[in-house]
């Protein structure tokens, strides 16, 4: 259980074997989720549509190995942005009995479930696994910029330039933890940024 | 009962203050000479004539200066209004429980005619007359909530109930203590609740989603919080915090009874007749030390609540910086002396 | 009053849908509009019967557009502990009766895309609310209703007239039957499935949803118990200090309510939670025929719902 209330818990991918599609989005290291969740699952790889992408903290591509266990589509992708875009329009079209999978950074999984929020899809139906890095995605609570990939507190953010200390606080919808001033009673200090998050 | 309203304002010159008759009927929020957290939940029934409990929905002295300060926040930062789509029924069950409650309670400054669904609307304070059509989004200025909630004070929140658990899908936020309406939108009462210390280990908050679950229509109720505040702040909103919480660092022995705010919120829920939702209302009362000391029991109560409340939650609610200061003005106004049971003044 | 706010209610029309279903229109007695309700909501009605006090929530069909009326359906049920035996042969137009505020424990989910209600029988009454509240809404829905033949139907004709192609008919009698393999592929992502009716068609229609790999969140019934009746018992209300007999044609709750105690109630079917009760001790064997407490809660004896479960022995002491 997660010290923090509204942190989403992520339980582990686990196959729903009674799913007619298992629409699957992996980052980075979820890679590696996905091939172990599946392994038990060797008829699940023809009901599967695959959408990867190697993100930015992964060591290694895993796509060879993804496409070798031949699911019924693969789509590789340079960018988390693009693999969005990709799957935004297979979720337009899906039809229930399709069970959504989120593999990776915090991050990717926050967008992935928001993404199928928007489509209608109960968040608790949607399975997830944190693989690869803890860095977190951030927004500033001031002027609501998004700032990726945030290891360090506090963050100074990448937009309006306040100082953030990031909350222990996760929205859903947004896919982000809150970044609150950090020197706000103390304008003339900023604390020294330390890594938190790696 | 005619409201003498009051000019004064929530920023800047910070011109605010509390009638005699204010400071008599001010929700204090202390039973006992000490605080913890309890699902503090009772029947939202009429209280004592003239307190702040007299009517579901409480006007006040400061009624048309905070609808304008509303209207500064909502024009500087429209995110404090937000309603997720499938809330509309709820918006307008809220708009009608507002009208009829104010309208019922309050007849020498609002009235409501109704015949079907054509509704006439006047708010004497704002000066408002509007016929429209209940149910058409269109004959209305702005959306239902958005429209009757800047003609009413207090925060609202409106919160969908699905799969067993309660969502905070809709609101109107701008008199908050440092949440943001923005961020949590769309989340569920544990989610939306994780920030507050201490209260999740006792189980505060599986009894009152367990409680609220079941919540009753035409059985609405209420609970009290409190914070701090310094100088008579409405919009101590997180997102503003870069520009009020330097406030805190303002406090001195010479100004701590002016500018130290006790903040009362009177919190109250509703079940939703057409839409199954539940309305969360959080109506803040503010009073400074120097009125708040006007009341001996208070003086000698609120001491003692503050010179003893627990680290965590003195740093939660923001205090720390200040709490001293005002434990040691506090001090010279409690000679000891028991205090009678109850909230009322003796 | 510890089911909330009652609302004293005269009947205004009675009419007898089918041979087993009658259909009751009640205002109330003030001339007050009654209260607006969401759709999926019921009411618990008070009967007293020459002193004995029944109580059987029942699903709200509709509300007038001037708000003067509800109506509720009830079917006769032969096993009846008395409640809808009451209703159909006692109850008639100009009878005073008393109903709680409504209650909603089947809501629609909002953020649903599309919706598909499923009834057999009398489970038709919440659907029906549903469907209306649907099409005012101009939301996404089907209706599938099954009944024994035609004649059974108790709303067929309304149904059809406001909802056309919307709903599919399946006849016993005609061998049609609502099978879950027709009607669950290819419904968009964001659809939800709601059902009431008898309880082995609620759990095949359940069962088939999830074969048809839909996620429990967009699965949904309402199970509402007629309490049974049973073999009588002892309770001892250990607080209040009082013994009484529950009879066999009584219900728990029923017989602490005729020992002069409030104790809390909203559903009387089991399903809310809002009658738990803590067991200081028993003496025989739990009954429990709720859907409220979980399988451990059930096994450890500590609690009981006492709107619909009873003891098998001698007596049972409550923490009331």
């Amino acid at each position: 259980m997660s010290a923090i209330k509204s942190r989403p818990i992520y339980p582990g991918l686990k196959v729903d074997e009674r799913a007619k599609r298992h629409l699957v989005a992996a980052e980075g290291e979820g890679a590696l989720a996905v091939l172990e969740a599946f392994a038990d699952a060797p008829d699940a790889w023809s009901r599967m549509t695959l959408l990867y992408t190697p993100g930015g903290s992964a060591p290694a591509n895993h796509s060879e190995t993804l496409q070798g266990r031949a699911p019924d589509a693969f789509h590789l992708h340079p960018t988390r942005q693009t693999l969005m875009t990709r799957l935004n329009a297979l979720l337009d079209t899906a039809t229930m009995g399709t069970r959504l999978y989120a593999a990776g950074v915090e991050g990717h999984i926050g967008e992935v479930v928001a993404a199928g929020l928007a489509h209608g899809v109960d968040h608790l139906s949607i399975r997830t696994e944190h693989r690869g890095s803890l860095a977190r995605r951030v927004q500033c609570v001031h002027c609501k910029g998004f700032i990726d990939d945030v290891t360090i507190s506090p963050v100074p953010c990448a937009h309006c330039g306040v100082p953030l200390f990031v909350r222990d606080h996760y929205s859903r919808r947004l896919a982000a933890f809150q970044g609150v001033s950090i020197n706000a009673e103390t304008p003339d200090e900023v604390p020294a940024s330390e890594e938190l998050y790696k | 009962m005619t409201i003498q309203f009051k000019t004064e304002t929530f920023r800047d010159d910070f011109t605010f203050s509390n009638s005699p008759e204010a400071i008599h009927r001010f929700p204090f929020p202390f039973d006992k000479d000490e605080y913890m957290y309890a699902v503090n939940i009772e029947q939202h029934m009429p209280g004592p004539v003239k307190s702040a409990f007299e009517f579901p929905i409480d006007i006040d002295e400061h009624y048309v200066s905070e609808m304008k300060d509303r209207a500064l926040v909502l024009k500087q930062d429209p995110l404090r209004c937000q309603s997720l789509p499938h809330m509309i029924t709820a918006e307008w069950d809220l708009l009608e429980l507002l009208m009829e409650s104010m309208a019922k309670n309050y007849p020498e400054h609002f009235t409501l005619t109704r015949d079907g669904d054509s509704w006439h609307w006047v708010n004497g304070p704002l000066g408002i007359d509007q016929k429209f059509t209940f149910g058409d989004t269109s004959t209305l200025p702005y959306p239902p909530m958005e429209y009757i909630t800047r003609q009413c004070q207090g925060d609202f929140n409106l919160i969908d109930q699905r799969n067993d658990n309660l969502w905070m899908d809709a609101g109107i936020v701008t008199t908050q203590a440092d949440w943001s309406l923005d961020f949590d939108i769309g989340m569920n009462f544990m989610e939306w609740h994780a920030p507050v210390p201490l209260a999740h280990d006792i189980g505060v908050f599986d009894r009152a989603l367990k409680f609220l679950l079941n919540l009753q229509q035409g059985r609405p109720v209420r609970r009290l919080n409190w914070t701090m505040t310094i100088n008579p702040r409405l919009d101590t909103s997180p997102e503003n915090y870069h520009k009020w919480g330097v406030d805190r660092t303002t406090v001195t022995p010479e100004n701590v009874g002016n500018k130290v705010h006790l903040r009362v919120e009177l919190q109250a829920l509703w079940r939703l007749p057409r839409s199954n939702a539940i309305v969360f209302s959080i109506r803040a009362y503010l009073i400074k030390m120097e009125e708040l000391v006007t009341i001996p029991k208070w003086g000698r109560r609120f001491h003692r609540v503050l010179r003893d409340l627990k680290p965590e939650l003195a740093d939660y609610k923001g205090l720390t910086r200040y709490r001293q200061m005002t434990v040691d003005y506090l001090s010279k106004f409690d000679d000891g002396a028991p205090t009678s049971p109850g909230f009322f003044p003796d | 009053m510890s089911g909330g706010v009652e609302i004293p209610v005269r009947v205004v029309d009675v009419e007898q849908a089918t041979q087993t279903v009658k259909r009751f229109r009640l205002a109330a007695l003030s001339g007050e509009p009654l209260p607006s309700f969401s759709a999926g909501a019921h009411v618990v009605v008070t009967m007293d019967d020459n002193g004995r006090r029944m109580r059987n929530p029942y699903s709200l069909i509709d509300r007038a557009d001037d708000g003067s009326t509800y109506r509720i359906g009830v079917l006769r049920t032969p096993n009846s502990r008395g409640g809808s035996k009451f209703m159909h042969e006692r109850v008639n137009a100009g009878d005073q009766l008393v109903v709680t505020m409504p209650v909603n424990l089947f809501p629609i989910v909002r953020t649903g895309r599309k919706h598909l209600l499923v009834a057999g029988g009398i489970g038709i009454t919440p659907i029906y609310a549903m469907a209306n509240e649907l099409r005012r809404r101009s939301a996404s829905y089907e209706i599938h209703y099954a009944m024994r033949n035609e004649a059974s139907g108790a709303f067929i004709d309304e149904l059809r007239a406001a909802h056309g192609d919307r709903l599919k008919l399946y006849r016993d009698d005609m061998q049609e039957f609502v099978s879950v393999s027709q009607i669950l592929p290819n419904q968009p992502l964001g659809t939800h499935l709601y059902v009431c009716g008898p309880e082995g068609m609620i759990d095949a229609i359940l069962k088939g949803g999830r074969d048809a790999g839909w996620a429990d969140e967009n699965l949904h019934s309402e199970r509402f118990l007629a309490p049974a009746g049973g073999e009588p018992f002892s309770v001892v209300l250990q607080r209040a200090g009082i013994t009484a007999e529950v009879r066999s044609d009584q219900s728990l709750l029923e017989a602490i309510e005729e020992a002069g105690v409030d104790a809390p109630f909203l559903c009387r079917g089991g399903a809310c939670g809002q009658c738990e009760t803590a067991v200081v001790s028993c003496d025989g064997k739990l009954v429990h025929n709720d859907h409220f407490l979980t399988e451990e809660e059930h096994a450890s004896g500590k609690k009981i719902m006492t709107c619909v479960s009873r003891l098998k022995g001698r007596e049972l002491v409550l923490d009331l």
